[in-house]
């Protein structure tokens, strides 16, 4: 199964590693050029990936497939497809601006915060290219300490109680996840093996189960309506560089599960409850956009309007067509561009006035010219304009919508029209009016470093906006090949798999409910 | 050769807007700013004229595909041009006028801070303008669109440390998404229905929609136009944006920007001929929309707001053309209203120059003798937009109030009537409060007052002669050059062959209402000033009214703006006490729970314990000291939930 060559996704995952490990032999002044350096060579090992990899076929590419335990048979085993290419380039791309942004503003402990945001790179890409069930969870699970460290270590006041929450709420949804995966591990043929799991067809029954399992797992993660109360508290006590960890890969972790698990594993339970979902997803996306409308804390708002976006994305995974999901793919990455540099926005005039709150930081356009333009950008780019990347991804969600049910899409562009009036009332009293005289001596316009950190995403702002072909490209085939496995033929409900032969189940029945009637 | 004309016409503003945009502030003086600007208009200009050139010759449309935009499954999306003789009138009047207002705006905004912002933000507003008549599809129309609302927001909110600056530029865009949002569904009903956005693949296949389907899709792209054009009931943005710097308005409020209504209705036609119910509706719309505002016109006392007002109702006239089947007249008057409005935007705001900054017509006066072109040049709109001939209003807003009248539309031709009557009035009005009387400057404002330089009075001279005679363009009505240029593509319309006595007689009618009009103003405004203020007296009702236009505002604020606000407070209140109380709740629980199962694990399991041996005791005791961290008995409660689940789950697979 090795494809051979340059193990380019196990360097990727170990040089953030092994760049942490590398932090405790510098002093904490060096540390802030290692994990720069770390970074970005981590990102030009990730950069290739782009190129070498193959739009057209829907296969794993850079697989790598080593035996970790035999029995139970767990293989470190990792691959790349069209779904999980874009979200690993986002993640490492962001990761050097998380360093920069945090350079000045975190002074306590600096080699440890840098060791931890390495370790969380590492998790996260894994969660990204895991092939393997109990490879993915450790990845899954790791990610959570040093998040859990970073909120409640260099978070706000009330990190403790911030960290905890946010610890609880997803370590319960784990939980689930890992007794859905030893389901699946006994009902799919005694493998951890994904690829193999998606294969294989479980009774309607389990299906349910398992999603709802999986659904505790990523709904939490995502978070769905109404498990999302722990995100707005994690991102105001979280420091900047944790904002934006948390809501531009984080948040994707629970969209991308969905979409690896819940729709290739249980195709009948996810068509059975895509009411469900599109019903909360449009509730998220309206009561998320409510919620920004009466935040006065920058950062809140900015977390509930990730609320309301991260519904069109699971509103467009569970569609089930082909432009929904493309939408809600691209949509991750464009969520996770745009809200990331929000944050880092308001990490900046955070620096700046220590204060978040709206009425503390106005008239910002005229001692910050630079920043105004860039916080004008990004907010027009969240509240979806044409020529801005979230409007290429909500256009393919809301006509994937469409296709599915056309009341959903007018209550849906309902988010559309709401994310003007809060993203606007927001710039109206953030960039314009007259700044306080008591904040103006310390409104000094972006360092060489802040716009370092903001410009490439200002670039992918508008590259995904105005040419968004080679990214959705790449993914064609991969959600074509998810789709595709999802209409595969189902089998008699609750049929009782003999212990000895589980995958007889679904190899074997030879059509649905073949000489399988109900278990007397 | 023409195709790539066709693709240069919006790449010169947008090269300028990259190059002012991002080096301007540093690297180059104004000067080159402003002339980067308006060169790459006229640039954009030029090349519309060559194109044109070529669409008259040859009379073909050209197609032309500048890349791949959006592909997903069966949609496919590109950034593709249709030049037809319909985008060619707009591409005129875009380029035409966008150039005179340029050029213009390099006088008006002199010595303003920002000036480079201000021309990057108008070249940015050229090229979305430019994207949404040259689309070839419905999303380049919509990229254009919402671009066109943004640069909108973006110079509304110019001066942006003004509050109600910036508040009129969230309100206008706000209230252009409600109508975006109708618009995009419009562009999925058309999607799931033909299963592609191109224009000429969609109204090949038009026959095949459903009478209901063709009003769905007809309304919603409506919804999409009454926003953008200010119709009826989301109007009140444009007034507000009047905030804006004067060229501002001249180009974006009144010329270019809010006839995309019309645009779209016209581009459109083929899905709203198949629907009597939405061509009612746009009449509806656009006959009410000429009155009401109309009568708001009546009595505000803003040079800038009379004239806004003014665009509202005269967009409701190209609607009612629309709604009627009067598509060539109803884009007759885009063009003519496109001359005779931006001319007298730009000449209020050669007036409000000249008084440094003063827009109340209340405490101006007597103007005409101190600035003697810009009076000229007003009056010429005056005239134009009142309806007198020859000049260019009158024969396009006759055209439409005919062909309702021939159309037995008699109803939509009393409230156009009606509407011309006030038109003439409101618009004389403002002519003699201005420019007329006695002046009621303050010493300081009358001592500066000066006539404005030739880069400003030029263009508004260039103006003035369109005003002129550009309405021979669609001489003799209803077999004009300009009908025989849009033959092809805004449909002949029900062709009633009229006799040229009704048509003289309508017309001496139409001439007798404006004339009617000036009578009156004249009148009340120069033979009898204290008429105005008895008559307003003795109807106390009606004019507050009107002075408070209707209160639809205070209507909108009352019903939609706080009912919003509020709503968001108390979801915020429910996300924070109900939400949020049931998970600390279920947080205590566990922590409960975990005190009970310590407890359990004290007195149970070490009771039993005990008995087995004090040393085992111990070593507990040591164990449950591991226990007291809270995430840990949360753990534990969740490790407990595991089992529990597992057995379910066994459970029910055993079934």
């Amino acid at each position: 199964m090795q494809t051979g060559g340059f193990p380019w996704l196990t360097m990727l995952i170990l040089l953030p590693l092994a760049g942490a490990g590398a932090l405790y032999f510098v002093k904490d002044a060096a540390a802030r050029l290692v994990a720069l350096g770390v970074t970005l060579a981590d990102l030009a090992l990730a950069l290739p990936l782009w190129w070498l990899f193959d739009p057209q076929s829907s296969q794993m590419q850079f697989t790598e497939h080593v035996t970790w335990i035999v029995a139970p048979p767990i293989h470190y085993s990792l691959g790349l497809d069209g779904i999980s290419l874009p979200l690993v380039l986002m993640t490492a791309a962001l990761m050097p601006l998380c360093v920069l942004i945090s350079w000045e503003s975190i002074t306590a402990r600096v080699r440890s915060f840098m060791a931890m945001l390495l370790i969380m790179e590492a998790a996260m890409l894994g969660v990204f290219v895991a092939l393997d069930f109990v490879l993915f969870y450790v990845f899954w699970e790791a990610m959570l300490i040093p998040m859990y460290l970073l909120i409640g270590v260099w978070g706000g006041p009330n990190r403790l109680y911030a960290a905890i929450k946010f610890f609880l709420y997803t370590l319960a949804g784990s939980v689930l996840l890992l007794v859905a995966i030893l389901a699946l591990y006994f009902y799919g043929g005694r493998t951890f093996d994904i690829q193999a799991l998606s294969q294989v067809t479980y009774p309607a029954a389990l299906q349910t189960w398992l999603f709802l399992a999986f659904f505790a797992a990523f709904a939490v993660k995502v978070p769905m309506f109404p498990f999302h109360t722990w995100l707005p508290d994690a991102h105001v006590e979280a420091p900047t560089a944790g904002s934006v960890i948390l809501a531009s890969v984080l948040l994707k972790m629970g969209t991308y599960g969905f979409l690896r698990f819940s729709l290739p594993m249980l195709p009948d339970a996810s068509r059975e409850m895509t009411p469900v979902i599109a019903a909360l997803s449009i509730v998220a996306i309206i009561y998320g956009a409510y919620m920004a409308l009466a935040q006065t804390d920058l950062k809140k708002l900015i977390a509930y309007s990730s609320v309301s976006h991260m519904g069109f994305v699971t509103l467009g995974l569970f569609v089930l067509n082909q432009q929904g999901i493309e939408g809600a793919v691209l949509q991750m990455v464009n969520h996770g561009i745009t809200t990331g540099a929000l944050f880092l926005c308001v990490g900046i005039i955070y620096d700046r006035t220590h204060s978040r709150l709206i009425s503390d930081n106005v008239g910002l356009a005229k001692p910050m010219p630079q920043y105004a333009t860039l916080l004008v950008i990004f907010s027009l780019s969240s509240l979806g304009l044409p020529g801005t990347n979230s409007f290429v991804g909500e256009f393919l969600v809301l006509i994937g919508t469409f296709l599915w049910s056309k009341a959903a899409t007018a209550l849906a562009s309902l988010g559309i029209i709401l994310a003007a009036a809060y993203m606007l009332w927001m710039v109206q009293r953030v960039a314009f009016g007259v700044p306080s005289p008591h904040h103006l001596p310390r409104l000094k316009d972006l360092r060489p470093r802040e716009l370092a950190a903001l410009i490439p995403l200002v670039v992918l702002v508008f590259w995904i906006g105005l040419y968004p072909n080679p990214v959705v490209s790449r993914m064609h085939a991969s959600v074509a090949k998810t789709l595709e496995s999802m209409a595969r033929t189902k089998v008699a409900p609750a049929t009782h798999p003999s212990a000895a032969t589980p995958p007889a189940l679904a190899l074997t029945s030879g059509g649905p409910g073949a000489e399988r009637g109900p278990q007397p | 050769m023409t195709d790539l004309l066709i693709k240069l016409i919006p790449v010169f503003p947008l090269l300028a807007v990259i190059a002012n945009g991002l080096f301007g502030r540093y690297l180059w003086s104004h000067d080159w700013a402003h002339r980067l600007a308006w060169g790459s208009v006229g640039l954009s200009f030029l090349c519309t004229i060559g194109v044109v050139a070529d669409v008259l010759r040859t009379g073909t449309a050209h197609e032309v595909i500048a890349y791949q935009w959006i592909f997903g499954g069966d949609l496919t999306i590109n950034l593709a041009y249709l030049v037809d003789p319909l985008t060619c009138v707009w591409l005129l009047v875009v380029t035409g006028v966008g150039f005179l207002i340029h050029v213009y705006s390099v006088g008006y905004m002199h010595g303003e801070d920002g000036f480079t912002r201000f021309f990057t933000y108008m070249n940015l507003f050229m090229v979305s303008m430019l994207l949404l008549v040259m689309g070839n599809n419905y999303a380049v129309l919509f990229i254009g669109w919402e671009g066109v609302g943004l640069c909108s927001y973006l110079l509304i909110g110019y001066y942006y440390d003004k509050v109600s600056a910036a508040k009129a530029a969230s309100k206008a865009f706000v209230v252009n998404r409600i109508g975006d949002a109708g618009f995009l569904l419009a562009i999925f009903l058309v999607f799931i229905n033909f299963k592609t956005l191109d224009y000429t693949k969609v109204f090949a296949q038009v026959g095949q929609l459903s009478p209901d389907m063709a009003t769905a899709i007809a309304l919603c792209l409506l919804v999409g136009a009454v926003g953008k054009s200010a119709q009826l009931p989301l109007h009140t943005w444009l007034p507000d944006a009047m905030e804006g710097p004067t060229p501002v308005s001249a180009l974006i409020h009144a010329a270019t920007m809010v006839t995309a209504g019309v645009y779209m209705v016209v581009r459109n036609h083929a899905i709203f001929d198949l629907s009597p119910v939405a061509m009612e509706t746009v009449a509806i719309v656009g006959g009410c929309t000429a009155l009401f505002a109309a009568t708001i016109g009546l009595v505000q006392t803003d040079i800038k707001r009379v004239l806004a007002y003014s665009t509202v109702s005269q967009l409701g006239y190209m609607f009612l053309g629309c709604g009627i089947g009067a598509y060539t007249a109803a884009v007759f008057h885009v063009m003519t209203h496109a001359f005779f409005k931006a001319l007298l935007f730009l000449s209020a705001g050669s007036v409000i120059h000249a008084l440094s900054g003063e827009q109340d017509i209340r405490k101006m006066g007597g103007l005409s003798k101190k600035i003697p072109w810009t009076y000229r040049l007003f009056l010429i709109g005056t005239v134009a937009i009142a309806g007198i001939p020859p000049l260019a209003g009158f024969w396009s807003k006759d055209e439409i109030m005919g062909h309702a009248f021939v159309h037995h539309h008699y109803v939509f031709y009393g409230l156009a009537a009606l509407g011309a009557f006030l038109t003439s009035f409101y618009m004389f009005r403002l002519t003699y409060l201005t420019f007329y009387g006695p002046s009621r400057m303050d010493h300081h404002t009358e001592e500066h007052v000066h006539e404005s330089p030739m880069v400003m009075v030029g263009p508004l001279m260039a103006l003035g002669l369109l005003s002129l005679v550009g309405g021979f363009l669609g001489f003799p009505p209803e077999h004009g050059w300009l009908h025989q240029f849009l033959a092809p593509v805004a449909g002949v319309g029900g062709e009633h062959e009229v006799g040229t006595g009704l048509v003289l007689t309508l017309m001496m009618i139409a001439t007798g209402i404006a004339l009617l009009g000036w009578g009156l103003a004249h009148y009340l405004y120069s033979m009898n000033p204290a008429a105005p203020d008895r008559w307003a007296a003795k109807a106390q009702g009606i004019y507050n009214t009107l002075l408070n236009k209707y209160y639809v505002d205070e209507l909108y604020d009352v019903l939609v703006v706080e009912p919003t606000k509020k709503l968001g407070l108390a979801l915020d209140w429910f996300d924070r006490v109900v939400i949020d109380g049931i998970v600390r709740a279920v947080g205590t629980m566990a922590e409960l729970g975990a005190a009970g199962s310590t407890w359990a694990e004290k007195h149970v399991i070490y009771g039993g314990l005990n008995i087995i041996g004090y040393g085992n005791h111990l070593l507990a005791k040591q164990w449950r000291q591991l226990q007291s961290g809270m995430v840990h008995h949360y753990a534990a409660i969740i490790i407990a939930g595991l089992f529990l689940l597992a057995v379910v789950i066994q459970l029910i697979v055993q079934r």
